[in-house]
């Protein structure tokens, strides 16, 4: 029992290297049929990624729901303390941010690169600015507290941040959508781009199946080196794609890391996760199982002995 | 072994390439089916190897009915059949010991017993120590001699051979007939088409003719005639 084991997984190990030295043995059509599979898998995938990692910056937004509260143009900066520490002392707020006129032209200075034009101006043009945390994210809870600071003396306009991030949000799930619909019709390029890459395998090795065939050999053991070269056809598809995306997300990450800084964000775009590329290999190896299993149902049978 | 029992068979063109074909080789028997080209020689083979099945008419191949083997039956019956071509029909990327060890892979054999018994096929044709050899690189006759030792390492209880000595000069040809008859004396029964009448002329076999899809004569060997 034990040995016959050894012997049936000895031979699929035998099928799986005569698979590899099939495509170690054509090194450019290998690879340029492993290219077209890892560009069909980095797309979706690395759409995936992107969409993640958007809905991961405004998933923290979100959570925050903070608002801006302007104050009146002249309103002093004792007149905006006293008024932040009474937004302080609410139950329903959770922090307040007191940003002065002068802090807010301090940093615009810094960075929006227009210091001398701020330089002719007479006056700061800048309001004070209350950055409120709600303690509750809950719509009704936010809505309360903006219609009492509205009513709070010389604040100007409340705004709520908040909106804007719904409708980002609507687009990333449309997007997502999307994506989905162009995972399916990818993933089917691959099975297909793969059958037919084995369909081509199985026309130049006709006689091989022919006389494997004639000395008895069943349609199992006829199919399973084919099935193995497409499992690596796939297999190496995605791993090559996963490349693709690294290489992307690496290239991306500078000039993302200094958009998110200028948002005052700490946000880092992430990559794939091991469980992610643990899921998008298995799922290349498995498209190209399905393309060969496809190609060899198709065009074994054409193939008897003569 | 083989029993052809009234056996037709005709091809959908209309074209009738066996009628009544009746006949029975003993096991161990070795004997040659000779006749003109387009007789039926190679449909009559094509019959035991389960490439087809007769139209009428039963073939009996072991005492197994060819016409009820399923198609998923048809690798198992072949596996007990070795065949013998006039092409040779090797694979040319691999070497002549992968070329012989085919058939014992598929049966499934361990690597150890599959090397034992390829290089004790091709010791019984004369081809030890090519064994890593293309066989590409070797000369006709042993291209033939490696493909009998494929046809021979699993050890079948039946050999067919179509025009086995068919690109071979006379003494080539005689060489793999002596094979042939080695491997009939350890008792493997053997069934061998040829046109080459000179050839069979010099070995006292039986003799099965066929013409037009019918046994014109059928002549036991004349050891063992009385």
């Amino acid at each position: 029992m034990m040995a016959a084991l050894r012997r049936y997984l000895g031979l699929h190990a035998r099928n799986f290297g005569g698979a590899l030295g099939r495509l170690a043995g054509q090194p450019f059509a290998t690879a340029m049929t492993v290219l077209v599979i890892a560009i069909a898998i980095a797309l979706p995938a690395g759409l995936r990624v992107l969409v993640n990692n958007v809905g991961a910056l405004s998933g923290g937004w979100q959570g925050a729901a903070d608002f801006s509260v302007y104050l009146e143009a002249g309103v002093s900066a004792d007149r905006a303390r006293e008024i932040a520490d009474g937004v302080a002392e609410r139950d329903d707020v959770e922090t307040v941010e007191l940003i002065t006129s002068d802090a807010a032209l301090a940093a615009f200075r810094a960075r929006s690169g227009f210091g001398e034009t701020l330089d002719a101006l007479e006056h700061n043009p800048l309001p004070h600015t209350l950055v409120v945390r709600p303690a509750s994210g809950a719509a009704s809870d936010v809505e309360a507290i903006a219609a009492a600071l509205e009513a709070v003396p010389d604040v100007e306009i409340v705004q709520l941040d908040t909106e804007w991030v719904e409708r980002l949000r609507a687009i990333l799930a449309l997007v997502a959508r999307v994506v989905d619909v162009v995972t399916v019709l990818l993933g089917a390029g691959v099975v297909l781009v793969i059958g037919n890459t084995i369909r081509l395998e199985i026309n130049n090795r006709s006689t091989e199946i022919e006389v494997t065939k004639l000395v008895g050999g069943t349609d199992a053991f006829i199919r399973r080196p084919f099935l193995y070269l497409g499992f690596c056809y796939g297999l190496a598809g995605a791993a090559v794609a996963a490349l693709l995306i690294a290489a992307t997300l690496a290239l991306l990450r500078s000039p993302a890391l200094t958009l998110a800084e200028l948002y005052g964000s700490n946000f880092r775009p992430a990559g794939l996760s091991l469980d992610e590329a643990g899921v998008l290999l298995a799922g290349g190896a498995l498209l190209g199982w399905a393309g060969a299993a496809l190609a060899t149902a198709r065009h074994l049978r054409a193939i008897e002995p003569r | 072994m083989i029993r052809f029992e009234n056996v037709h068979k005709r091809y959908p063109s209309g074209r009738e390439a066996l009628r009544g074909i009746s006949l029975h080789l003993e096991r161990g028997e070795m004997a040659f089916l000779t006749g003109p080209s387009g007789a039926g020689k190679s449909t009559l083979l094509r019959l035991i190897t389960l490439i087809e099945k007769p139209t009428r008419g039963t073939v009996l191949v072991n005492g197994q009915n060819t016409s009820r083997v399923s198609r998923r039956g048809i690798p198992r019956f072949r596996q007990k059949i070795g065949v013998v071509f006039q092409d040779h029909k090797l694979l040319y990327d691999r070497s002549v010991f992968d070329n012989v060890a085919l058939p014992l892979v598929i049966i499934g054999l361990g690597p150890r017993e599959i090397a034992r018994r390829v290089r004790a096929a091709l010791d019984q044709v004369g081809l030890l120590g090519r064994e890593r050899h293309a066989p590409i690189t070797l000369s006709t006759g042993e291209q033939q001699r490696v493909g009998i030792a494929r046809a021979v390492a699993s050890r079948p209880d039946v050999v067919v051979a179509d025009e086995p000595t068919g690109n071979l000069d006379p003494e080539l040809s005689l060489e793999i007939m002596r094979l042939f008859e080695r491997f009939n004396e350890v008792g493997v029964t053997l069934l061998i088409a040829t046109h080459d009448l000179e050839l069979i002329a010099r070995l006292d076999r039986r003799r099965i003719r066929l013409l037009d899809g019918q046994v014109e004569s059928d002549l036991a060997a004349e050891a063992a005639l009385p």
